[in-house]
């Protein structure tokens, strides 16, 4: 950017074109998302052959179906992150979602009635994180750490300290069962289907693009004419809607509903999508990164129980995984820039040439 | 003579009522949270009338001590733009080391200093990761929570520390006081008053604001940025460590779970306390305030009958409230202050 007496657009345009300057299959090769990928592989690889137990059936339907609720929720936290929101309401609300669905059990309710009542009490309760957010321009973090502690508590109004566990078997077996001998679990079919909607919806239809638009600058995707406040309002309702459908499953996969269900999984499945390179400050990621980092902690966590390292130590690990998860980008991305100018100095003029283009 | 007296005159009695008005604002914000509390009691008081006793009001300014000393650091980060997540797990170990310590016949002092200067410690790494990674504050915290949590489990394992271990003049000083005022509150008072002239009156007090109003222009304006971000962070891990300390007193039961969750308290207490998390404006008396209103409440629900299950929801709602309310009033002031420019813009064009 050596010249200052460039026009606005020009200026505009070179300045992003450092991340444009590496070619690019090079740049998609190294792009933190796919290296996210890379080390899950790795990891499963050395796993597989050099850790006992970790490749019995058993084993991965627990790695699986532990890592379910977090990779549930990702999906749409991923979308709500890349278009600059956070909710941290949502373990909460899978909480209060298997309070009530515990309550109207009790109340002799019949759970096909039960379970569409909590993925409307999912629409409300992302209807209201968002409402609060678009309508009265409320940053998303204050208001969902005031939701966060308003669901919980309401969930434990509704439900007090008792626990239900007497749900109907087969809604039990769907919530812990297997699909025939293999490993997977049979609640993993409903949450590929989501995957499969998830990545279409976001990587290839113009909501998509919309809510990387709205991430990258929201000022400029109004102007482009994208209905910002109504997109970031559906993207909220969204994360409601799952963070509900998480807590139905998280009740009948440890076959308990109780108040205190799913606390702190806002951490881990923030924790899993920032690892997976989705940038916090909005527009840029992939589903498939944030899927990768929450199956990576999910896979770590297994693996080091199973070498016996200890709870603590593992709560230090992501900790630290967290930290370099947001360096990492940040000083490649500085790295890489520094070798961008360096580039354009060299070339000045197809530098122009790119901001004309 | 006249003529050009008048409008120098003019000038400075403008200029004050401006600032007078925002000022008033701000005043009214920590006002109203100041008569809601004072509300709040005497209803509570005339429908139980043991509960400001002296003993009644001892127990409520020693719940509040801890979380005001937090909510004062917090406040200073929440200025700047940024926030500190670690609090909490900050508290937790130099509680745990400061026991520790004790335990093996330390000076209490000693010990408080310690805790202390573990907490500058984790503000330094935060700062740090903060000011020259430039990641959001948010993640690093969130991850310092984490690994400083454990390193608390690590180090302690399932070993916990009980009155019994402490020197009995520190768990004295943690529960008595002058009358119905714990000495706990009084060092309280002390660090909040400290905090809040620095913040009003020092340069780089004033400059945490201005950078949390608009970092670029702070920049520009010539504010040493990192310095100061790491400054606020320093200034939250010792308030931490230093509450961590003051938990031992007052409780003297700490295991590796103490200080878990107390985040997401502290935030609200500042955020109740109309210090907005975009930064810039609010005060560590607004904070100490929205500290002393959430304890306040904690003690009030049981003393009325309602049962500690409405707690929860009722911080949740209240934190919303307020943030809901800062914003409307937000919106208005900026309404009349862009009122207002205008009338003077045609004022001048009309002169």
């Amino acid at each position: 950017m050596p010249e200052p007496t460039k026009s606005p657009q020009g200026k505009a345009t070179s300045g992003t074109s450092g991340g444009f300057a590496v070619p690019a299959w090079a740049r998609d090769s190294l792009r933190w998302d796919t290296v996210v990928g890379a080390l899950l592989v790795v990891l499963l690889i050395c796993s597989f052959s050099m850790v006992d137990n970790f490749g019995n059936a058993l084993n991965l339907s627990f790695l699986i179906g532990n890592t379910l609720p977090i990779a549930l929720i990702a999906l749409p936290m991923t979308m709500l992150v890349i278009s600059g929101e956070i909710d941290l309401s949502v373990g909460s609300t899978a909480g209060l979602s298997g309070a009530v669905m515990g309550k109207l059990w009790n109340e002799g309710m019949s759970i096909e009635t039960i379970i569409p009542l909590c993925v409307l009490l999912g629409v409300v309760c992302g209807l209201v994180n968002g409402l609060l957010v678009t309508r009265l321009g409320l940053p998303s973090l204050a208001v969902t750490i005031g939701t966060l502690a308003a669901y919980r508590g309401i969930a434990q109004i509704v439900l007090g300290s008792n626990s239900v566990t007497d749900f109907p078997q087969q809604y039990l077996d769907f919530g812990s069962g297997r699909i025939g001998g293999t490993f997977i679990p049979q609640a993993a079919v409903p949450w590929a289907v989501l995957l499969v909607i998830a990545v279409i919806v976001l990587h290839a239809t113009p909501v998509g693009r919309s809510l990387f638009a709205v991430g990258a600058s929201q000022e400029a995707a109004r102007f482009a004419g994208i209905r910002v406040k109504r997109l970031k309002l559906s993207m909220f309702v969204a994360t409601g809607t799952v963070s509900a459908l998480t807590g139905v499953f998280w009740a009948l996969h440890y076959a308990s509903a109780r108040y205190d269900n799913a606390t702190g999984l806002e951490l881990s499945v923030i924790a899993g999508v920032l690892l997976g390179g989705i940038d916090f400050d909005g527009g840029k990621g992939t589903l498939g990164g944030a899927v990768a980092g929450v199956f990576l902690l999910g896979a770590l966590q297994n693996v080091m129980s199973l070498v016996n390292v200890s709870a603590q130590s593992q709560i230090l690990i992501t900790g630290v995984l967290l930290v370099i998860s947001v360096l990492a980008p940040r000083v490649a991305r500085q790295v890489g820039r520094a070798r961008a100018r360096r580039k354009a100095a060299d070339a000045a003029p197809p530098a122009a040439a790119l901001a004309t283009g | 003579m006249t003529m050009t007296a008048k409008p120098a005159s003019a000038a400075p009695p403008e200029a004050a009522s401006t600032s007078g008005f925002l000022d008033r604002v701000l005043k009214v914000r920590e006002l109203a949270i100041l008569v809601v509390l004072v509300l709040m009691l005497l209803a509570t008081q005339l429908d139980n009338h043991a509960f400001l006793s002296e003993q009644g009001i001892k127990d409520l300014l020693l719940n509040a001590t801890i979380l005001v000393l937090v909510a004062v650091g917090q406040a200073t980060v929440v200025i700047t733009r940024n926030v500190d997540l670690s609090v909490g797990s900050t508290m937790g170990i130099t509680a745990f080391a400061a026991g520790e310590f004790l335990r093996g016949g330390g000076n209490p002092l000693v010990g408080v200093l310690i805790a202390i200067a573990l907490g500058i410690g984790f503000g330094v790494v935060n700062g740090l990761l903060v000011s020259l990674g430039q990641v959001p504050a948010l993640v690093v915290t969130l991850g310092t929570l984490y690994i400083i949590r454990g390193l608390d489990s690590i180090w302690f394992g399932s070993k916990q520390i009980t009155a019994a271990d402490l020197p009995s003049g520190f768990a004295d000083f943690g529960h008595n006081g002058f009358g119905a005022v714990p000495y706990l509150a009084l060092l309280t008072a002390v660090v909040l008053i400290v905090a809040a002239y620095y913040l009003r009156s020092y340069r780089s007090g004033r400059d945490l604001y201005a950078l949390g109003s608009s970092p670029e222009a702070a920049r520009l304006a010539g504010v040493p940025v990192r310095k100061r971000i790491l400054t606020a962070y320093i200034v939250c891990g010792a308030l931490a460590g230093l509450a961590g300390a003051l938990y031992l007193a007052r409780f003297g039961n700490v295991d590796s779970g103490t200080g878990n969750g107390y985040e997401l308290t502290v935030v609200s207490a500042v955020v109740v306390g109309g210090v907005a998390f975009t930064g810039g404006s609010g005060s560590v008396y607004g904070a100490a305030l929205g500290a002393l209103l959430l304890t306040s409440i904690n003690s009030v629900l049981p003393s009325i009958g309602v049962s500690s299950v409405w707690v929860q929801a009722i911080d949740g709602i209240l934190l919303l409230l307020a943030i809901a309310v800062d914003r409307v009033v937000a919106l208005r002031v900026a309404a009349v202050l862009r009122k207002r420019a205008a009338q003077t813009r045609s004022a001048i064009h009309h002169a």
